[in-house]
């Protein structure tokens, strides 16, 4: 096999290759189209139209930006400390929980005390549902993908009893809780900025904010410096005096944190209330976020955007194509999924043979 | 007692597609290559049947293409995991997205109905055999059977070698490569026949992620059952068990108790895989190799 580790220009590998990989992707979603007896053409002009065609439709594209922001920072933070965080889903569905908590019970107040609050409320939760697989795959081997698996089942099962039998409104056979009043409610940015009314509220600033501290403590501090040491080789980590168990535990925490961002946008940012399954997957579509971002922040800010924008294009595309599903969007992740993460480096031994340095 | 024989009954029937997708699970892990794909190759194979049922109107062709579906997938994860030397957790991710992405999509684009396939009428369902349904018999035959290709037979132990020590197979002249092929190639096929299982036995067509997570669950029967066949069956068992209970539980008001909380007993299988992992009670070690590429030239 040669090839497969030949140095290239660094362009090659951060750009080019990544953006080889996701036109695979989507050439392989559009055959998927056509399969469909529809023109990938015109299903790409829909969706770009649903997704960036009025204010609205940008609105509604960051606003679900926001979600995969945080959830491909978690997803990411993860990987950098050779982990594969399968359970953000299920860390955001908790961190609902904690999000509707101080909803429901503080709402008194007034929002700007709220909202921190709920900040604080969706990290908390988050990292503790992370909290228990870490320490088992830290402490006492437990691989840390089967574990996280198994905790977003009991996550489910959790939340649907809570929600179902102790957090529902009273009288009513929809299971959610009460809508949020006063302080529970976060405005939308619409309130403080000239734009169309949509979802899209202060969330996506926080998440904005939370890719910049990010690559902060990744790149640029001595913990985040270790954390890439542990992912890259744990003995080489213990050679340098660095003790991997701590710094694995440490990286789920904050991955966990992430995820709750998830919850805030969604919980008290958009619905006012806590639904059975509001995370809707978005855990799931931060894997293929982080694989396409690189696990970089600004890569995955770019990956969250197309993500945000398939999803509301693909909501609008269901809409004016009745013949096609919004699900597509679901397909068009797994196959992201597929190249840029398990077949990344298919396309690199012909890129070497075309540009590399022999 | 009536009670008794309906919940064994329940049990049984619940059983089916977990043992098939343990064992699924069981011989891909047990030729080193780490299979969280169970869940959208099943669901493929359900969608399949489904769909090619209700177009012909005959079960057994929607079988051959249920097996035929998650068998190609099975090989796009031994492409990524064994020719391409990608992450097997991230192909087998994939394969689940990507799946229950697909299947609605085709579905909708097929069928108009929302995604669901027609509802077949009972002449392209499955049909019984001795009382039960067909497709139980060679489940439950598939345990023996399995437990004797892996430790009596040359593949079956080759199979194992390969999870544990590639490079000692290697020496001895067989191809690593085409017993991991052989293996995830296994694993599609049992699981293309549990998702026919679901959507043409139990059920009378494919309606969305209608595998509803048995796929993982049929892989924490894996890790309960460390990796060997009668104690994943057991496993597969015991959680169909659970299930079947959970159901009859439903809305009961127990005496003493109360009324039991279903989704608890419906968590308690996941509860278990992760104390067991947990290394306090019991040790479960996975396949050494299980999950690593292996490379020739080092």
């Amino acid at each position: 096999m040669s090839g497969g580790a030949a140095p290239l220009p660094w362009w090659i590998d951060y750009a080019l290759l990544p953006l080889a990989n996701l036109a695979l992707a989507l050439l392989v979603a559009g055959l998927l189209v056509l399969a469909t007896g529809q023109s990938p053409l015109t299903a790409v002009a829909a969706m770009a139209q649903g997704a960036f065609g009025s204010g609205e439709a940008v609105g509604y594209t960051l606003y679900y930006a926001t979600d995969m922001i945080f959830a491909g920072l978690a997803v990411a933070v993860a990987f950098h400390g050779g982990l594969f965080n399968i359970g953000v889903e299920g860390q955001a569905y908790i961190s609902g929980l904690g999000v509707a908590l101080v909803c429901l019970y503080l709402d008194a107040l007034p929002v700007w005390l709220v909202a921190p609050l709920a900040v604080a409320a969706a990290a908390l939760f988050g990292a503790g549902w992370a909290a228990v697989p870490a320490w088992l795959q830290a402490r006492r081997g437990s691989h840390i993908v089967i574990t996280t698996i198994m905790f977003n089942f009991i996550a489910y099962a959790l939340m649907e009893w809570l929600i179902v039998n102790v957090l529902i409104k009273r009288g009513q056979m929809a299971p959610e809780t009460r809508g949020f009043n006063g302080g529970g409610l976060l405005p939308g940015l619409d309130r403080f900025l000239p734009l169309a009314p949509t979802p899209l509220n202060p969330a996506f600033a926080v998440a904005l904010a939370c890719l910049l501290l990010v690559w902060l403590l990744i790149w640029h501090t001595r913990w985040g410096y270790a954390l890439r040491v542990v992912g890259a080789s744990p003995r080489a980590a213990v050679y340098a005096g660095i003790r991997p168990a701590r710094l694995v535990i440490q990286a789920m925490l904050l991955s966990g944190a992430l995820g709750g961002g998830i919850a805030f946008n969604e919980v008290m940012g958009a619905q006012h209330k806590l639904l059975i399954g509001f995370t809707g997957g978005y855990g799931f579509t931060g894997i293929a976020v982080a694989l396409m971002g690189r696990n970089h922040p600004f890569g995955v800010l770019l990956a969250a955007v197309l993500f945000g924008a398939l999803y509301q294009g693909g909501a609008e595309l269901a809409f004016d194509m009745p013949s096609m599903s919004s699900d597509l969007v679901v397909a068009v992740q797994g196959l992201v999924i597929l190249f840029t993460g398990g077949l990344g480096l298919m396309l690199r031994p012909a890129f070497v043979r075309a540009f590399g340095r022999s | 007692m009536n009670e008794l024989v309906s919940l064994l009954a329940a049990t049984v029937r619940v059983a089916v597609p977990l043992i098939l997708a343990g064992f699924a699970g069981l011989v891909s892990e047990r030729a080193g290559i780490v299979d969280i794909g169970l869940e959208g190759k099943m669901l493929a194979g359900a969608f399949a049947a489904a769909a090619i049922a209700a177009v012909t109107g005959n079960v057994w062709l929607g079988l051959l293409g249920a097996v035929a579906a998650a068998g190609v997938l099975g090989l796009v994860h031994g492409f990524v995991a064994i020719t391409q030397r990608g992450n097997q957790v991230v192909s087998g991710m994939a394969i689940n997205i990507l799946v229950s992405g697909l299947s609605m999509t085709l579905g909708l684009a097929w069928f108009a109905q929302g995604g669901r396939t027609p509802p077949l009428p009972p002449g392209a369902r499955f049909p019984e055999l001795f009382g039960q349904d067909v497709l139980v018999w060679p489940a439950f035959l598939l345990v023996p059977l399995g437990w004797w290709v892996l430790s009596h037979t040359s593949f079956g132990l080759r199979l194992r070698a390969v999870g544990e020590n590639p490079a000692a197979v290697d020496t001895a002249g067989v191809s690593v490569a085409r017993l991991r092929y052989a293996a995830v190639l296994i694993a599609g096929v049992l699981c293309g026949v549990a998702g026919a299982y679901i959507a043409t036995a139990q059920a009378a067509g494919f309606v969305r992620d209608m595998t509803g997570g048995r796929g993982y669950l049929a892989l924490a029967a894996v890790v309960l059952g460390k990796w060997r066949p009668f104690p994943t069956f057991a496993a597969c068992l015991l959680f169909a068990g659970l299930d079947a209970v959970a159901i009859r539980l439903q809305g009961v008001v127990v005496p003493w108790i109360g009324q039991v909380p279903v989704e608890f007993v419906q968590a308690v299988p996941y509860v278990m895989t992760v104390v067991l992992l947990a290394g306090f009670v019991g040790r479960a070690v996975p396949p050494r190799a299980a999950g690593t590429p292996y490379v020739k030239d080092r």
